[in-house]
């Protein structure tokens, strides 16, 4: 049961040093922004950046990005649920 | 890690299937932390105004000094891993009890930030809070709810983490074989996601 191609890109140490960079960089980000009043956009904000701040979690440090495709696959699926809870969830309270 | 996948000829054992069940159980936990971002997500729609005035009180600071703690210990959890696919037993040794030294200070934080709020009276059923706007109440129910079962997630990452440490000082967790200490890695990184969204949710919303 060969697996080579899986697992091909092993990562270096200075990958995830930058990852991590990034994410303090990120954190930073969200905190400066917090104070700035953008209306109904503020929460908006704040979540694009912990959804960028998650994906980076999850492809490097996770090792999705060099995972099996099918991992991926299992991810999208739960998190399409995930969403679909969401929507219908204030598709229900909007309306009330 | 090739090496790794070589040992199944003379091991019976599926690395890969091994961190999907890990996968599969972290979807269980999207589900319980889920829920409770559901129920953030509404009551903070219906009671906007309390959730801004409540979050005014909660320590940004202490907030943003956890997150950086908790994203390092991630960082640490990770080139745990990649040392002992390099061989190098006592670097990733090294960089787990790291982790486990944040996970650590993540708690003790914790412990001062809500010694001090307890100490104000805002507590679950305590007459200070209660005496204030359901919205309010709300927002610190969930708050103590959602970072408390977080809290008790980075307890038991660390307990797990510490195993792991044992275990690569036996020389069970080893180059050839590293899926559990992958397993913890996984978890403990969830871990650091819930804490990505708890921050801004509950901290930077003033």
């Amino acid at each position: 049961m060969h697996k080579d191609e899986t697992h091909q890109h092993m990562h270096s140490y200075g990958i995830f040093i930058l990852v991590w960079l990034g994410l303090l960089t990120l954190t930073g980000l969200t905190v400066a922004v917090a104070g700035i009043n953008f209306g109904a956009l503020t929460i908006a904000t704040a979540l694009t950046i912990a959804a960028i701040k998650s994906y980076l979690v999850l492809s490097i440090f996770m090792h999705l990005r060099i995972e099996q495709k099918v991992f991926r696959i299992f991810l999208v699926v739960a998190l399409f649920f995930f969403i679909i809870s969401i929507v219908l969830l204030f598709s229900d309270y909007s309306f009330k | 890690m090739n090496t790794q996948e070589h040992a199944i000829s003379h091991v019976h054992r599926d690395d890969i299937a091994s961190r999907m069940g890990m996968w599969l159980f972290l979807f269980t936990e999207l589900l319980l932390f889920g829920g409770m971002f559901f129920l953030y997500a509404v009551y903070r729609y219906m009671n906007a105004e309390a959730f801004h005035i409540a979050a005014k009180e909660l320590n940004t600071l202490i907030g943003c000094f956890n997150t950086a703690i908790l994203l390092t210990s991630s960082l640490t959890m990770a080139l745990s891993i990649i040392a002992i696919q390099k061989d190098n037993r006592k670097l990733s040794i090294f960089f787990q009890l790291l982790t486990i030294v944040f996970a650590l200070g993540f708690m003790i934080n914790k412990y001062f930030e809500w010694t001090t709020k307890i100490h104000h009276g805002i507590f679950p059923g305590a007459d200070v809070l209660l005496s204030r706007d359901s919205g309010e109440i709300l927002f610190f129910g969930l708050y103590y709810v959602m970072t408390g079962l977080h809290g008790l997630h980075v307890i038991i990452g660390a307990v797990l983490i510490g195993v792991m440490t044992r275990l690569t000082a036996k020389g069970i967790i080893n180059k050839d074989s590293f899926v559990k200490l992958e397993a913890a890695g996984l978890y403990w990184h969830l871990v650091d996601i819930i804490w990505i969204f708890l921050f801004p949710l509950f901290y930077l919303i003033t």
